[in-house]
């Protein structure tokens, strides 16, 4: 269709406009083959997962109103731009520090999948409770968008969010979206691509105000587990979680498939295996 | 923790480890001793900081002007579809109207499908078959098995799917499910399960696999296990059109006319209640038995409500629900349709396979107050359970096809007309007991291969599987056995 459209490539200018990419949004289905970057979605039960990932890949992954809907990874497709892009629709989670089957899920492919960009869709309505997620996933991960969903009912009930100011706190790309209807998504896909294509870095904002003995803590374990895997992007985050006493992690660092995570691209992962379970058996 | 030697001064586990793993190893050791310095407390600490930061940094970007003003609408329905005194009746009363609809609307269009598929097109596609010069075999096999067999499914379970799953998504759209898992939460506290298996138990009202898959989001081993057994009380996708049918035929048919349809209704609603009174039951014996423990706490979110998009729900239904059902249901009808076809026309000393197994089961039949039919019907039928009514319809048109005008022959299935399925089953030697009791069969028999498999895959354990497997099974068994002796002893059949 594209191609119909604009059948010589279009100008420089062109391209770097946000219209055209917007036109350009191909939604590719369950079509992931050859995908340049891996975006996975996280956030809380019933924020709206599953309805952007279905807005964005054209898939109809059911959705319901309820916490708790999708247990298990979702994976379509859609091209922006010049770039094809799997997406990974991931089990609500309230954090990523708890043990049940969904939550793991959500968080193993945060930290084994190492998507190219976490999309952390979060409910405008309840923010408080939502950034507690995205304060965790910023130990796992830089690259980062926070989807602020649900911007239509969040003024339904009187609350104003004032977006600009959340994303310099944050350090991230903020988006107001409201998925159901469509609003917002185009805003979403430029984010998205921008933080995919390094056009955008996101410095996200680390929590500091932990109590000094926790603090000591966290430096001795995290400097230890630096001097073990010096290229780990999130060694303090694996020392939070042995800290813990998460056995996973600390199976996985025994096991050396933390060191995995310190190969340096991660779209080049996109297309290999997991090094996780990914239904874990239990119990 | 302590099981592993977190000590590097001790030997190794395994000797020649690397020296990476021994690094590894110095940092568990780290970890340890620090976690146990700081105490039990680093969890809640951490997170109490994290809260702590969220907190801050919300306060900063929202602001609430028209919060307070506000009449909040969602809140008041809560007070009335939660509270004490109305819940439950509000619930009931909305499933009663689901089902009344479905039996009403699913008649006309479900004897429109029966007459073209099985009335004008069979003929048909039997008189090409002679023209074609197919031999007789063939073509019964083909037409008579498996053709009529898919026909069946297809005119029995796609009208009432086609009315009842929309509705079902539009209640889960609108915010309802987790009101009733709301309502419910306190009866699975009571009984010894998480409260969340009233969200997996609204999920097996769909699928049972799904059902089962779902409990994913219960964190204790013991009460996922007792959400998996008990799931299988969720009527599924392919036991409602059964209840459905049975409910209308039988206990709407010994109502009067004017209120037959209401009566069936409040049938399916009783067995639907029954089967949440099971899951209750057994959830409590086996947190009492073989699966003590302490019960966790939850908070249980009520999203607000959100307006339904009725086109894409209706496309949803249609596509995620009644079309998958459907599509499993023919995959599995046209080989059993071919199976009951063989299994009558096969003979080995006179009489047919399918008649002697009947006549075999018959005596069990009796105990339970079910028949021979029912029993080989649920055999043939393990893989799916979509097609039990078909595969029970088809055996007993063989078994009486000595009655004048019913069937064309061994093992074919013949019209869908509903006073005339009515009154072979009645030849075939049906009762309201019957009836009755293949509803509750129906309900507590094992879950489906495919939910077997899941429940396999999800537990990794081959015993517990036999146990969600078995368990309902058995259950069925004595409920039914005791229904029948009731019966009879009151002398109404």
């Amino acid at each position: 269709m594209t191609a119909a459209l604009s059948p010589t490539p279009p100008a420089e200018a062109c391209a770097s406009c946000a219209i055209y990419h917007a036109a350009n949004l191909r939604k590719l289905g369950v079509d992931v083959e050859g995908a340049d970057f891996v975006v996975a979605l996280a956030g809380n039960p019933n924020v709206g997962k599953s309805t952007v990932f279905n807005a964005l890949t054209g898939l109809r992954q059911h959705t319901g109103n309820w916490p708790g809907k999708t247990v298990t990874r979702a994976e379509g497709g859609f091209a922006y731009g010049d770039r094809r892009y799997k997406i990974v629709d991931l089990p609500g989670t309230y954090s990523l520090l708890a043990t049940s089957v969904d939550e793991q899920v959500a968080r193993d492919f945060i930290l084994f999948g190492r998507p190219d960009v976490t999309v952390v869709v979060v409910d405008a309505s309840t923010l408080e409770r939502n950034l507690n997620l995205v304060l965790q996933v910023f130990e796992i991960t830089d690259r980062v968008v926070v989807c602020l969903n649900l911007m239509d009912e969040a003024r339904r009930r009187g609350i104003e969010v004032d977006v600009r100011r959340l994303a310099r706190d944050l350090g991230v790309p903020v988006v107001p979206t409201a998925a159901r209807y469509g609003r917002g998504i185009q805003d979403l896909l430029a984010a998205v691509h921008e933080v995919a294509t390094g056009a955008t870095v996101c410095r996200p904002r680390r929590i500091e105000r932990e109590p000094p003995e926790l603090k000591a803590a966290i430096a001795a374990v995290t400097e230890q587990v630096r001097a073990l895997h010096p290229d780990l992007p999130n060694a303090r985050w694996v020392a939070l979680r042995l800290l813990d006493g998460d056995e996973r992690i600390a199976e996985a660092l025994r096991r050396g498939d933390l060191a995995d995570l310190a190969r340096p691209t991660a779209a080049a992962a996109a297309t290999h295996e997991i090094p996780l379970r990914e239904e874990p058996n239990r119990p | 923790m302590n099981d592993h030697p977190a000590n590097p001064a001790l030997p190794r586990r395994a000797a020649g480890a690397s020296p990476a793993a021994a690094a590894a190893d110095a940092v568990l050791a780290t970890a340890q001793a620090l976690r146990e310095q700081i105490g039990g407390e680093f969890h809640d600490r951490l997170a109490e900081t994290i809260y702590g930061e969220a907190g801050r940094l919300a306060d900063r970007a929202v602001t609430r002007p028209g919060a307070a003003r506000r009449f909040d609408l969602d809140r008041a329905v809560d007070r009335i579809v939660t509270s004490r005194t109305w819940g439950f009746p509000l619930m009931i009363a909305i499933f009663a109207l689901v089902f009344w609809v479905t039996i009403v609307g699913a008649n006309v269009p479900s004897a429109m499908i029966a007459s073209l598929l099985i009335d004008t097109l069979h003929p048909m596609l039997h008189r090409g078959a002679d023209a074609v010069g197919l031999p007789w075999w063939l073509s019964g096999f083909l037409l008579d098995g498996v053709y009529l067999a898919t026909a069946w499914v297809i005119s029995v379970m796609l009208p009432p799917m086609a009315i009842f799953f929309p509705f079902f998504t539009l209640l889960e759209d609108l915010g309802y499910l987790p009101r009733m898992a709301f309502n419910l939460d306190n009866l699975f506290q009571k009984s010894g399960a998480h409260g969340k298996q009233a969200l997996t138990m609204m999920m097996g009202y769909g699928c049972n696999a799904a059902g089962v898959v779902a409990t994913r989001i219960i964190d204790s081993p013991r009460e996922r296990l007792i959400a998996i057994i008990t799931n299988n009380f969720s009527l599924c996708n392919g036991r409602w059109p059964t209840q459905i049918l049975i409910a209308s035929l039988f206990v709407g048919g010994v109502a009067s006319p004017a209120v037959a349809s209401v009566v069936s209704a409040g049938a399916v609603v009783g067995v639907a209640l029954l089967g949440v009174l099971f899951t209750f039951g057994v959830s409590w014996a086996l947190s009492r038995t073989v699966l003590k423990g302490e019960v966790s706490t939850f908070s249980l979110e009520l999203p607000p409500y959100r307006p339904p998009r009725i086109l894409q729900t209706l496309y949803t239904s249609l596509i995620d629900r009644t079309l998958y059902v459907l599509w499993r249901a023919v995959v599995w009808a046209a080989p059993a349709g071919a199976v009951i076809w063989l299994v009558a026309n096969v003979h080995v000393g006179g009489l047919s396979i399918a008649e002697r197994a009947i006549g075999a089961l018959d005596p069990l039949g009796w105990v339970i107050g079910l028949n021979g039919v029912i029993l080989v019907a649920y055999i043939i039928a393990i893989p799916a359970n979509e097609i039990v009514i078909p595969t029970v319809l088809m055996l007993t048109a063989l078994s009486v096809r000595s009655v004048a005008g019913m069937g064309a022959g061994p093992g074919v299935m013949f019209e869908a007309d509903g006073a005339q399925v009515l009154a072979m089953l009645r030849a075939g030697g049906w009762t309201l007991l019957t009836g009755i009791n293949l509803m509750l069969f129906s309900l507590l028999h094992n879950p489906c291969s495919t939910t077997i498999h899941t429940i396999y895959r999800e537990t990794g354990s081959a015993r517990w599987t036999a146990v969600a497997t078995f368990l309902p099974l058995s259950l069925a068994f004595v409920v039914c056995a005791a229904t029948a002796a009731a019966w009879r002893w009151l002398g109404l059949g």
